[in-house]
């Protein structure tokens, strides 16, 4: 981890584990494990990504982090303050208007019957005393910033491409300030012209205003360019947690180097790049019964008896953080 | 050289709506051989999936037409079939794959069922046998415990093993060709990379020719032969794959490969296109990516530039190219 940069968010040891029930009666006979025992630490300024395959579980911690799921146990540190110490009121008036979020979908993240000056607006109304007049000064400037023109305040959600609606649901995160934003896939659903547009877009603000930016992402080069730190996990669990350069360089867990190579350029002519490529076989287990030991060693290429047997721990190799048996 | 499975010539498609005509495909030709992949690459609205489903005959009528152009498979313009004709040819000669595996996939019947359906609509087979081929299939797509699969539901599988159901339902017959329409978007990254390689596989074993519709460059790369480019309906530049990304001769084509971000660098800043792709519905004049281009000329705004071909195997539409 870069060093003597200022915390702002730390997530210790989160897990969230949702009750599977049968029966008449809703007995109780199994978890699943969405989340098992998650910790990072995002810093003021600076970007973490959370990649994964779908069932892993980031979305469960992103969710967490914006306190839209209570955890089975763990703690969230903002500012130094414990969220479950606070009371719904500090909540409400320190946390929420500091932490904002954009959603996957430009299409499904806006109620299409309001005019998007009220979908800006709407939390500065929520959170401030302001009055409408004066909001929508407020609006026009928080849209130029994201590259839509003012002039089109009054227009409705359909009348805008996907592209520019993110540029819309962007301007609503940023209405009250916020010193981070969860970006839930913020770029998926776009067109690659488009994504990079948007990647700068988020890029520019985040040197403006100093924003942190917590990330959820599957796509690796999207997260190469974004981040400063990345963590990457597997069946609700961190594997691999460290300097997005350092990472990419030196991929340390089975699993990175296959997700790495997974989204690797390879062109047919390039055999030996062909050879080198690896793919994984079998699918991510349940999280109702995660396999004992490591949890990737059904679908590791490297593993051994002592995998399916005892659970690895987290290490430190280097800037990195690892959870593998290999290393010690 | 193999034999061409599908010749597309001047292929026009057009819906016709309140607001006027959208030529969602204006002009596209290209060929596909016996074993060869063939990528149409291009943004969301380019035409390409419409490009896809106007081979099926499967366009929304009357809204959707096809105006004009040719569709030769096998020495047979498809165009010129009638309905009755045109199904024994769907499902049988030519498959599709599409994105979402859970909306091709009816949720009520099981797997054997609708992997036999096509097998009883084409071949003539008593009973025993069509179970025998729905197994075959499911071994061929690489799906473990076949006998046990083909008697369970789509929600019992995940979204791979879907989709490979889906990949059995189209090889069933086994089709000459196969248009697969960004079939592995909906997957995840480890997935998608084991569903490619498994097409590879398939295409070796059967010679299937395969037209692949994609946006992802990624993809593009590790399975495809040849590549067209689309935008606004038109394929700007059609040539090898190794052209494509290392010898691209349109500004689109160049812009967009080189606004993918790599894996192997850190970029301080993305390159980006800007702006959008025009409306069909209100065309520039000239060439259709002109106000998005960095390069364009004043001929550009006036007059389409006509298709330049390079090599045998590279075209290109741009009044830059001579």
């Amino acid at each position: 981890m870069p060093k003597a940069s200022k915390v702002l968010l730390e997530a210790r040891d989160l897990v969230k584990h949702y009750p599977v029930t049968r029966g008449l009666m809703q007995r109780t006979v199994g978890y699943v494990r969405a989340i098992d025992g998650v910790s990072f630490t995002i810093e003021t300024g600076k970007t973490l990504s959370l990649v994964g395959e779908s069932g892993a579980g980031k979305t469960t911690v992103a969710k967490a982090i914006l306190l839209l799921e209570r955890l089975t146990s763990g703690n969230i540190i903002f500012e130094g303050r414990d969220l479950y110490k606070l009371s719904s009121a500090e909540i409400k008036s320190d946390y929420r208007p500091n932490v904002q979020s954009v959603q996957q979908n430009p299409w499904s993240s806006m109620n299409p019957r309001m005019k998007i000056k009220d979908i800006v607006a709407e939390p500065i109304f929520v959170n401030t005393k302001i009055r409408r007049t004066e909001a929508w000064a407020q609006v026009a400037e928080l849209l130029k910033q994201v590259g839509i023109l003012p002039e089109t305040m009054n227009r409705y959600p359909h009348e805008f491409s996907g592209g520019q609606r993110q540029r819309i649901a962007v301007a609503r995160a940023l209405a009250l300030h916020p010193s981070m934003l969860v970006l839930d896939e913020p770029v998926s659903a776009l067109d690659v012209s488009i994504r990079a547009q948007i990647m700068n877009l988020l890029k520019d603000l985040q040197e403006q205003y100093n924003i942190s930016y917590l990330v959820i992402a599957h796509n690796l080069a999207t997260v190469r360019y974004m981040s400063h730190s990345v963590a990457i996990m597997y069946l609700g669990q961190l594997v691999e947690y460290g300097d997005t350069e350092a990472l990419f360089e030196n991929p340390l867990h089975p699993y990175t180097r296959a997700l790495i190579s997974a989204s690797q350029l390879t062109l047919p002519e390039d055999s030996e790049g062909q050879a080198k490529q690896i793919i994984l076989t079998g699918e991510m287990p349940s999280p109702i019964n995660p396999p004992p030991g490591c949890r990737f060693h059904t679908r590791c290429t490297e593993a051994s008896e002592q995998c399916s047997k005892d659970i690895p721990e987290m290490r430190k190799i280097g800037t990195q953080m690892v959870k593998c048996h290999h290393y010690k | 050289m193999s034999n061409v499975v599908l010749q597309v010539e001047d292929l026009h498609t057009s819906f016709f709506t309140s607001q006027g005509e959208v030529k969602a495909v204006d002009g596209v030709s290209f060929y596909v051989r016996e074993g060869e992949t063939f990528g149409i690459v291009g943004e969301s609205g380019c035409g390409k999936s419409v490009t896809g489903l106007s081979i099926m005959r499967l366009l929304q009528e009357p809204a959707g037409q096809i105006t004009g152009g040719k569709i030769i498979m096998e020495g047979k313009d498809l165009l010129e079939l009638n309905k009755k004709h045109m199904r024994a040819y769907r499902g049988k000669m030519i498959s599709m794959i599409l994105q979402d595996p859970m909306s091709s996939l009816n949720p009520v019947y099981t797997i054997g069922d609708q992997i036999g359906e096509s097998v009883r609509l084409h071949q003539d087979l008593p009973e025993n046998m069509v179970e025998a081929e729905v197994i075959d299939s499911l071994r061929l797509l690489r799906i473990p415990n076949p006998e046990i699969r083909t008697r369970e539901y789509p929600f019992q599988l995940s979204g791979g093993m879907r989709q490979r159901v889906v990949g059995a339902i189209a090889m069933s017959c086994r089709p000459h060709l196969l248009i697969a329409d960004e079939p592995t978007t909906a997957l995840d990254a480890t997935i998608q990379a084991q569903y490619i390689a498994l097409f590879e596989d398939i295409q070796e074993k059967t010679n299937v020719a395969i037209i692949f519709i994609t946006h992802d460059f990624g993809v593009v790369a590790r399975i495809c032969d040849r590549v067209g480019v689309m935008y606004a309906g038109k394929i700007v530049e059609t040539a090898t794959t190794r052209d494509i990304f290392k010898a691209p001769k349109h500004p689109y084509t160049a812009a967009l490969i080189h606004s993918v971000p790599s894996l192997d660098k850190k970029d301080d800043r993305l390159f980006s296109i800007e702006g959008q792709p025009p409306s069909l519905l209100a065309l520039p004049p000239g060439c259709r990516f002109c106000p998005r281009c960095t390069v364009s000329m004043d001929i550009c705004k006036e007059q389409e530039p006509p298709e330049v071909k390079l090599s045998e195997n590279h075209s290109v539409s741009c009044w830059r190219v001579k």
